[in-house]
């Protein structure tokens, strides 16, 4: 019974790592993504690295975080989930290893030449993981072929059904708007006005494929179900809804920063409904519910477990404290003269 | 190829790979640290130079270090899933604390460091790189203590089919880990001085920003013959922990064969495996093994022969590998005393400058093979006693593995060229003006 316990804070831990990593480099993937589309110059360009530039790496420590607390706080799940989606998760690392190379070397050679295909690799690395990320999720949403043993049985080419592409999409989307919110916030000028007409060209884009995922996941996966069972989860999706019509309108009215905020709470509730769909499987099997991984056939001892919360309850909340101190020091308009300095991309 | 075999092949070039950059980072950053701090309590702007110049090339070299330490944390699942499964409970959560403590911290920091020359004060500034030394550092502490438990698995009881934890303190304070730590700690400090030297030796050579390049030379001269002389004793302290934990990993080290009583040491041998014995033996030291394991001229040193030939590692490579580690290290020791003595006049001894720009490589040479000997020298195992590497392996296509294998082979390749090229360019260039 107490290990019960143990087992569902680690499945809201587990969600909140992951919702974290979206929210955060939700929004340097999606700037990745929108690059060519938001920059027309080397000094834009220098912009919108320098917007992403003192964060995408500490965010993108949120996905080795989870990665690690599935280890932890799941080993089975981890052991199944990461063997089975083998040439997906490298080809996910893969990206991630050219895109921060991208950033940082880019600037490094006072070559135009050699700018250009960095900005290329960049950019092809983050549209390519962001939509690997989203595949992803709807297979863990819509569940995987996983049989007594414990092995998928499907490679790369079945994530690539319907549902999953459509999740894979709509990654995209949702995330090249919040990056160019980000852009939005953090830039003034042509670039700013840019970044707000990319956002309201994406928004109607964005409610669509929202709409449409949820509606397909009724057919596609049991996501709802636990909402039938416990109707004050719908407070997810509601606070989703809500926070997407808020784009648009706060976006207009030139407060970029609550539009961004405004985003970040969408991904948050689109994230949380999937997850609160998903309790208790962490990965369902679509061949036998039997074989289905979820947090009490997966999961550490309750002394592992125990002795995770602890550190998590602990150091966390430090970690929140000096990210946050990080944001409000750094996210100040850049301008020309900031992003050819000594200390910028 | 066998998955077994593909696996195995890309774990040992994904850590091996990882590991040109780590040590860097966890010394350069102490190093940079230092004379951001320097500068702090003299004023003299060299100091302030020097920690950006350093600094760019710590970043240049962090940033391979990062992207590909990623790759190491997920390969323990993709690879490695029966393994995964049956220690996770144990080694899963020492990764994640990993994460947690050190990873935020370092990535954090440092672009508070990168981003904040003119927005931070001078001191908040300099609290920056302190932090993302401690970070780094703090990150090699858990992850050494995570191998320390596959070398000596310890805290841990066999229930519900796998390893589970019994004690988190017998974990955290595994001395065999924390041996490790200090060992693979020092060897990093020991190749972030030498690095210095090299790199300030290049321009003394060249006649170019003497009083700078004097500076970073004399701090790095004292930090490299202190841990030189430290990794000696540190390293002694380390093998006999071996002998009484890993008995196969030391036979193999020593290519000892028999079992002996007051065991001696040869300063040169060469094993032959095939035969299980020694083709040449030269240099006798009577009893000296014994003594270097057990503090003990007569003690009782267990041979090859003793164990079945399947639970026996490699012998030529861990052999090799140790002896080149231990030569390497005694000749930064030499090295780093000649360093010291001529810290004050370094551009007076043009012989030692060239040698000390050529001894760049030497250090990441013995930690490679320091990491081979742990490694290798722990095989057939996976957990030393505790699963075998063979057992540990995930059930994946061969092809799956060959493909990824050549992509990591390619892409670490090419990534490497780059990161070297950019390194010596920004080297050669030197500090920027006053």
């Amino acid at each position: 019974m107490e290990q019960n316990v143990f087992q569902v804070i680690w499945f809201v831990l587990w969600g909140v790592l992951w919702i974290g990593y979206f929210v955060l480099d939700g929004f340097d993937l999606g700037a990745g993504v929108l690059l060519p589309k938001l920059a027309s110059n080397e000094t834009e360009r220098r912009i919108v690295y320098n917007a992403i530039g003192p964060f995408w790496d500490a965010n993108e420590v949120w996905l080795i975080t989870a990665g690690g607390a599935t280890f932890a706080a799941f080993p089975k799940a981890y052991a199944i989930m990461f063997s089975g989606l083998y040439s997906a998760l490298l080809l996910l690392l893969f990206c991630l290893i050219f895109r921060g190379v991208a950033i940082e070397f880019r600037g490094k050679q006072n070559d135009a030449g050699w700018r250009s295909k960095w900005d290329l690799v960049f950019v092809a690395s983050s549209l390519v993981a962001t939509l690997l990320l989203g595949v992803a999720f709807a297979n863990i949403f819509r569940g995987l072929p996983i049989d007594e043993k414990g092995i998928i049985r499907g490679g790369l080419l079945y994530l690539l059904n319907p549902y999953g592409l459509l999740g894979g999409v709509f990654f995209v989307v949702m995330f090249a708007v919040h990056g160019a919110l980000w852009v939005a916030y953090r830039s003034t000028g042509a670039l700013y006005h840019r970044a707000k007409g990319w956002v309201l060209k994406l928004w109607p884009v964005e409610a669509v494929l929202a709409v449409l995922f949820l509606l397909v996941s009724f057919r596609s996966t049991s996501l709802w179900n636990n909402y039938f069972k416990h109707p004050f989860l719908f407070v997810f999706p509601i606070v989703a809804v809500v926070a997407l019509i808020l784009i648009p309108i706060l976006v207009k009215r030139d407060s970029a920063l609550w539009a961004w905020i405004s985003s970040a709470l969408f991904i948050v509730g689109a994230a949380s409904w999937g997850l609160a769909g998903l309790f208790p499987n962490l990965l369902p099997s679509t061949l036998s519910p039997k074989n289905s991984l979820t947090v009490f056939n997966s999961s550490s001892s309750l002394l592992t477990l125990k002795v995770m919360t602890v550190v998590a309850f602990v150091f966390v909340p430090i970690m929140l404290c000096y990210k946050f101190w990080v944001y409000k020091t750094f996210s100040g308009k850049l301008t020309e003269e900031t992003v050819y300095g000594e200390d910028a991309y | 190829m066998d998955v077994l075999l593909g696996s195995r092949l890309q774990f040992a070039v994904a850590a091996m790979f990882h590991f040109l950059f780590v040590p860097l980072t966890l010394g350069l950053s102490v190093l940079t640290a230092v004379f951001e701090t320097l500068y702090l309590k003299t004023g003299d702007e060299d100091y302030k130079r020097a920690a950006k110049f350093w600094g760019k090339l710590f970043l240049i070299n962090f940033a391979l270090g990062v992207v590909t330490g990623i790759t190491l944390e997920f390969q323990f699942g993709t690879n490695w899933r029966y393994y995964s499964e049956y220690v996770g409970d144990v080694f899963g959560s020492l990764l994640a604390i990993e994460a947690t403590l050190a990873f935020f911290l370092e990535s954090t920091f440092i672009a508070v460091w990168h981003f904040g020359w003119n927005r931070l004060s001078p001191k908040l500034h300099c609290l920056a790189i302190w932090l993302v030394a401690l970070g780094s550092n703090v990150s090699a502490l858990w992850i050494l203590l995570a191998n320390g438990w596959m070398q000596n698995p310890v805290g841990y009881v066999i229930r519900n089919g796998r390893a589970e934890l019994e004690s988190f303190w017998a974990v955290v304070t595994n001395s065999f880990g924390w041996m490790e730590f200090i060992h693979t700690v020092t060897g990093a400090f020991i190749l972030s001085s030498f690095f210095v030297l090299g790199v300030s030796a290049y321009h003394l050579l060249k006649g170019n920003e003497v009083e700078f390049f004097k500076k970073s030379f004399r701090v790095a001269a004292v930090f490299a013959l202190v841990f030189s002389l430290f990794e000696v004793f540190n390293g002694h302290l380390h093998g006999s922990e071996v002998a009484k934990v890993q008995p196969t990993k030391l036979a193999a080290m020593e290519s000892l064969w028999e079992t002996k009583k007051g065991a001696p040491m040869y300063l040169f041998i060469i094993p032959d495996e095939k035969n299980e014995r020694n083709l040449v033996e030269i240099g006798k030291i009577p009893g000296f093994l014994s003594f270097l394991a057990y503090h003990d001229f007569s003690a009782t040193v267990k041979g090859l022969k003793e164990f079945p030939k399947e639970d026996r590692p490699p012998v030529l490579l861990t052999f090799l590998s140790f002896r080149l580690m231990v030569g390497l290290g005694f000749l930064f020791v030499l090295l780093s005393t000649l360093a010291w003595l001529k810290r004050n006049e370094p551009e007076k001894s043009p012989w030692l400058l060239r040698i000390l720009l050529l001894s760049i490589p030497l250090p990441y040479i013995a930690c490679e093979m320091g990491w081979i000997v742990a490694e290798v020298g722990r095989q057939p195992w996976i957990v030393y006693g505790l699963m075998k590497t063979k057992d540990a392996v995930s059930p994946l296509a061969p092809s799956q593995v060959l493909i990824s294998l050549v992509a990591f082979i390619v892409v670490y390749t090419a990534l490497g060229i780059i990161d070297f090229w950019l390194l010596t360019k920004y080297a050669k260039k030197g500090p920027d003006r006053a």
